[in-house]
This record gives structure tokens, sequence and C-alpha cells, in this order.
């Protein structure tokens, strides 16, 4: 009985913690899926996360906070197709950068919004976990799109084959810059969580690498966003059981357990290996007047 | 060529220019004044003893990364696990002059630095061997095993390493005799900037003038083509990363045997990121990297000093540093693309791709 009740609390931890990288995940197959790797998964959550505890600490309202996480998040991903789709940077090259931009635009931000000390002081946030139900329900949304509307099939097609769906009538650009400012919108939504539903406060770094492990998520769950989705759970659990094992094993260093999430992921990766593979597109600026 | 070239370093000099433009904006939304705040802070990096000392102190390491960084993107692949491999080679530094009998100390130093650059270059084998043979993308294995890195440095300075008594997690010291001499009298400036700035054009050579070097840069500029010119394209990324590796494990030595002399928790103040920044501003070219990782290492000894004399906070630098990166690849988008050849005849591309598989 005991072992059940502690087993609940378990899966729920898991399923809390998994909540960002999960929200990152799902942003990321939306992206990638119109044909853009999106490495900037971790300054998307780090600027929702910021956005969150500064409209929370500016309103008193969670939900104002809510609104402008995702709208920074938004627009980091407005910025990213700039980046990639108009001015056709290496994608991997603007993610990464774009992370970089993100870390020290927050870090110098949060010295203004908040003052002196790096971090926030505890904002207003949510009552019960509303944003790991909208998870679930985005979740649901974002797969009926992508395999049973027009609109996905038309997304999926610029994924695969951007000429094609280019020659077929598509707006091949204005597709990547809707997917890509969605998935900013839904990656922030995991800072969001982080600020409004787990801690309270927010503090530089606060991602902590959460975004790189959603991309591991991704190539684990073959580009489908239910699958990602459930990648990120199980990532969420790795970490659940690092903090019960902690808990429960004060022998052990505790540098032991934190390494799991990230070893897990490795591990996953290397055992799908070639198996998963990416939208044929992923990864190359479309140019139109390319032979 | 040369144009080439000449005409990627102005380009990057006007990104870093906007990037500065950007960030004076940013320092006048929080109240301050931009041109006495650039003042102190360049004077204060490069023109004042101590604050030059200081920009030496971080030139070494970044240089390194860069270093880093450089010469697996020669080869196609973006190591952005420099920081791990930092922290690695740290950790294997420590370990070779703590556990090394008495020597001479330049033979001691010379093993201390092979063994950090041993540990950085099986960290980064981890990556390299992940992608050769599982074709896993090694961006995304790279930052995973930088996260792993800071954890096996905590635990083995707060566990096996810790110095007895210390009052938080922190090794022993190295023996005296093993460490890096003195640069800049009665300062922290240490020799080990001399290693990248000799490393820098080492690599310049070594991608000029040797075969090795032109197979990395072979597989790099197409890798179908290397592997149908008989190149062993996995093995030439494998050694890629690790050689990249090596080089980033090396700063992760120097930063205990020149500067701490023992090996602390979280001791790398995120150099391996500040290496791929300056990789990009130096367009992967070896001999730029110095020259951009003096812009970086001076940008960032003297923001404590304009926070100091100008009042304005110093995490001012890391968005301008944000802005250089995010300003120098969009300054990529520019580059004039040679003229397309001629399409190939088509027992040509089929042979190509028959060489692919």
């Amino acid at each position: 009985m005991i072992d059940m009740i502690a087993d609940t609390a378990l899966l729920a931890a898991a399923v809390r913690l998994a909540t960002p990288i999960a929200f990152a995940a799902l942003g990321g197959v939306l992206a990638e899926r119109s044909g853009v790797y999106n490495v900037a998964l971790e300054g998307m959550i780090l600027v929702g996360a910021f956005g969150a505890a500064a409209g929370s600490f500016a309103s008193g309202s969670a939900l104002v906070g809510l609104g402008a996480g995702m709208a920074g998040g938004a627009l980091t991903g407005l910025v990213l197709a700039l980046l990639v789709v108009t001015l056709r940077v290496n994608q991997l090259v603007a993610g990464i950068a774009l992370n970089l931009l993100c870390a020290g635009l927050t870090a110098f931000s949060a010295r203004l919004v908040f003052g002196a000390a790096a971090g926030s002081a505890p904002v207003a946030g949510f009552t019960g976990d509303p944003l790991t139900w909208a998870l679930f329900a985005l979740t649901a949304v974002v797969t009926v799109w992508l395999y049973r509307t027009q609109g996905g099939l038309r997304l999926r097609a610029t994924g695969e084959n951007p000429r094609a769906a280019d020659s077929a009538g598509i707006g091949v650009f204005g597709l990547r810059y809707a997917a890509l400012i969605a998935s900013g919108a839904i990656a922030a939504l995991g800072g969001c969580h982080i600020v409004l539903a787990q801690v309270f406060v927010f503090t530089e770094h606060i991602s902590a690498g959460k975004g790189f492990i959603a991309l591991a998520a991704i190539i684990l769950g073959r580009w489908h966003p239910v699958w990602g989705v459930a990648a990120a759970l199980f990532f969420g659990l790795c970490d659940a059981a690092q903090l019960r094992l902690q808990f429960d094993h004060p022998d052990i260093p505790y540098q032991m357990f934190l390494i799991l999430p990230f070893v897990a992921s490795i591990l996953a990766l290397a055992w799908v290996g070639r198996q998963s593979r990416a939208p044929a597109a992923t990864g190359q600026a479309y140019d139109r007047e390319a032979r | 060529m040369m144009l080439h070239i000449v005409g990627y370093r102005l380009r990057t000099v006007w990104a870093t220019v906007a990037a500065l433009v950007a960030g004076a904006g940013l320092i006048v939304v929080s109240g301050g004044d931009p041109l006495a705040a650039y003042r102190a802070l360049f004077a204060g990096a490069f023109l004042d003893y101590w604050g030059f000392a200081a920009t030496l102190v971080k030139l070494g390491p970044i240089l390194l990364a860069a270093l880093a960084v450089i010469v697996p993107l020669r080869a196609g692949l973006y190591n952005i696990g420099g920081e791990g491999q930092i922290y690695i080679g740290g950790l294997a530094g420590t370990l070779a002059g703590l556990w090394l009998p008495a020597l001479p100390g330049p033979i001691g130093i010379a093993l201390i630095v092979l063994a950090s650059s041993l540990g950085g270059a099986l960290w980064a084998g981890i990556a390299g061997l992940l992608r050769a043979a599982r074709g896993l993308n090694e961006v995304i294995v790279t930052l995973l095993l930088n996260f792993v890195a800071v954890h096996i440095v905590s635990y083995a300075v707060s566990g096996p390493l810790m110095a007895e008594g210390a009052p938080y997690p922190y090794s022993d010291e190295v023996p005296p005799d093993f460490r890096l001499p003195i640069l800049l009298p009665q300062s922290d400036a240490h020799l080990g900037v001399l290693f990248g700035v000799v490393l820098a054009v080492l690599i310049h050579l070594h991608f000029t003038r040797t075969t090795q070097g032109f197979a990395l840069d072979a597989v790099g500029r197409n890798p179908r083509a290397a592997r149908y010119a008989g190149i062993a394209v996995g093995r030439q990324m494998l050694a890629a990363m690790m050689i990249g590796g090596a080089i980033a494990g090396i700063a992760g030595g120097l930063e205990v045997i020149g500067l701490k002399y023992r090996l602390f928790h979280m001791f790398s103040a995120g150099y391996g990121y500040d290496g791929i920044i300056v990789a990009f501003m130096a367009g992967a070219q070896a001999l730029a990297a110095p020259v951009a990782a003096l812009f970086l290492a001076g940008l960032q000894a003297g923001a404590g000093i304009m926070q100091r004399a100008a009042g304005v906070d110093a995490t001012v630098v890391d968005a301008i540093q944000g802005l250089v990166v995010i300003a120098v690849a969009a300054s990529l988008a520019w580059t004039r693309r040679p003229p397309r050849p001629p399409a190939k005849p088509l027992a040509v591309q089929a042979r190509l791709k028959e060489a692919a598989r």
C-alpha cells in the first residue's frame, strides 16, 4: 500500500518534471516537421521562463506571466525564422547563436526587472497544474492537425520536399515562419511551467539543459508529437527517479544520480541510432533559385 | 581566396560593431551612459596593467576552446562540447599533477598537459564515435555530455579528490614544480596563453600543409566526394572530434596548473561556449582566432571594471556577446557564393551516389 502511494507520487513527480521537456519537444517536432532544426529550444524555454516571471512579477497575475512568456518564445521563433528561412543561415549555427543570445539577454534583463539579485522574488503562480493538462490537450491538437488536416499535410510536405511543395502551390516560407513562431511559443510554455507551476522564481540558466534533452526526445520519438512527448515523459521519469534515489541512498554521491537523465538521453539515442530519420529536408534552407 | 578572407573579416567587424551599437541601446535602457561605459570597459581591459593581465588570463582558455571548435568545424562537425571537454581535461590534468612522482618541472608539466589532452580527446571521442558509427547528431551528444562532465568533476572534488579539511569542495594543490610560470609579474597572467597562440599557428599549418589536414577539410567540404577520393570519412570525423577535444582538454589542464593550482567545482566560467562565439567570429580560420579571442576576453575582463566605473551592470556583456554571435551568424548570409559549376553528367552522379553508400 505504502509502495503504491509512493509510486503514484513518483509518477506525479515524473509528469511534473517532464512537462517542460515535453512542451519543448512538441514545439521542436513542429519546427522540424517543417524542415528546420530547432536547436534554440533551450533558449526558448529560458525566454519563456523569464517572460513568465517578469509578467507575473509586474502584474501579480500568473495568466499575464503566461502570455508574456509565450510572446517571448514566439518572438524568439520569429528571429530564428528570419535567420534560417529568409537569410538562409546554417540552422545549427543560428540555433546555437540564439541560445547564447537568450542566455545573455535574460541574465541582463533579470537585473533590470528584478533588481540587483540574480533572480526574481517569488512570483504568483498557478494553483494546481493546469499547464500539464494543457500539454496533453495541445499534444492531441498538434497530432490531429499534423496528420488529419490539409494544413498539417502541407507542413509535412514542406519538411520532406520543399521544392515539390512549392510547385504544388504551398507557401513554403510562410509555413516555416508560422511553424517556428508556434514552436517558440509552445517551447516557451515549458519555461512558463517551470516558473509558474514548479519553482515560482526566475534564476539565470533556469532551463538547465532541458531544451537539449528535448532535442533527444524528438529523435527518440521519431518526429511524432505523441511519441516525442512520451519520450519526454521517460526522461522526466529518470529525473524523478534520480531525486528519489538521492533521497533513499544518501551514501551514494548525488552527482551519480544527477547525470542519470543526460546519460539516459545519450544511451537512448545510441540505441535508436540510424533507425530514426529526420524529415528529409530538415537542416537545409530552401532556396527557390537553387538547382 | 585572400580576398574572400578579407571580405569575411570585414563582415565580422561590421557585425561586431552592430552588436556593440545594440549593446549601447541596452546600456541606455538600463540608465547608463554607453560611451562612458565602453571607454571604461576597453581602457580597463587593454590599457591597464592589471586589467590586461585579467584579459590574458581569460584569453588562454577562450582561444583554446575556440580552436577546439574550429578543427572539427573544418571537418563539418559542430563541437558544442568544449565546456565538458575542459572539465574532463582539468580532471585528468589534476589527477596527473597529484599522482606524478617528483620530476623536473618541465617534464611534469608536459605530462600533465598530455594527460589533460587525453582526457578531453576521449570525452570528445564519445560524440565522434556515436556520430561516425551510429549517425547521431554530434551537437546533441556534445551538449548532453557537457552536463555529465560538470557533475563528474563535482563528484571528484567533493569525494575522492577533496582536500582534507577543505571548507568546500576542492582538491589538493598540485606541487609547486608543476605550476606554470607567471607571464606578467605580480599578476595572475600565466604562460598558458602561449599554448593557445602556438597551437593556432600549428593548426593553420596543419590545414594548409599536411595530408591529414587536407583530408579533414575535404570531409568538411564534401563528404561524398571525400569518400569517393578514398578518404575514410568516419575515421576523419572521429579524429577531428578527438583533436578538438584534446585542445579543449589542454585548456582545462592549464586552468588548474596555471591559475588556481587545484581543481574546483565549476572551475570553467563557460569558456567552452565562448569558444563557439570566437570560432564563428574567426570564420573557422585558426589564425584569426587569437584576434577574436582577445576581443572577447577583453570584453569579459573589462565588464567588472565597467560596472565599478560607470555603474552599468556587468551582465550587459553577456547580452553583448549574444548579440555579437547573432550578428556574425546573420552576416554569414551575405557570403558571396562561388559560381555554380555545370551539372555533372548522370554517370558521374550515379557513381557518387554509389560511393556515398
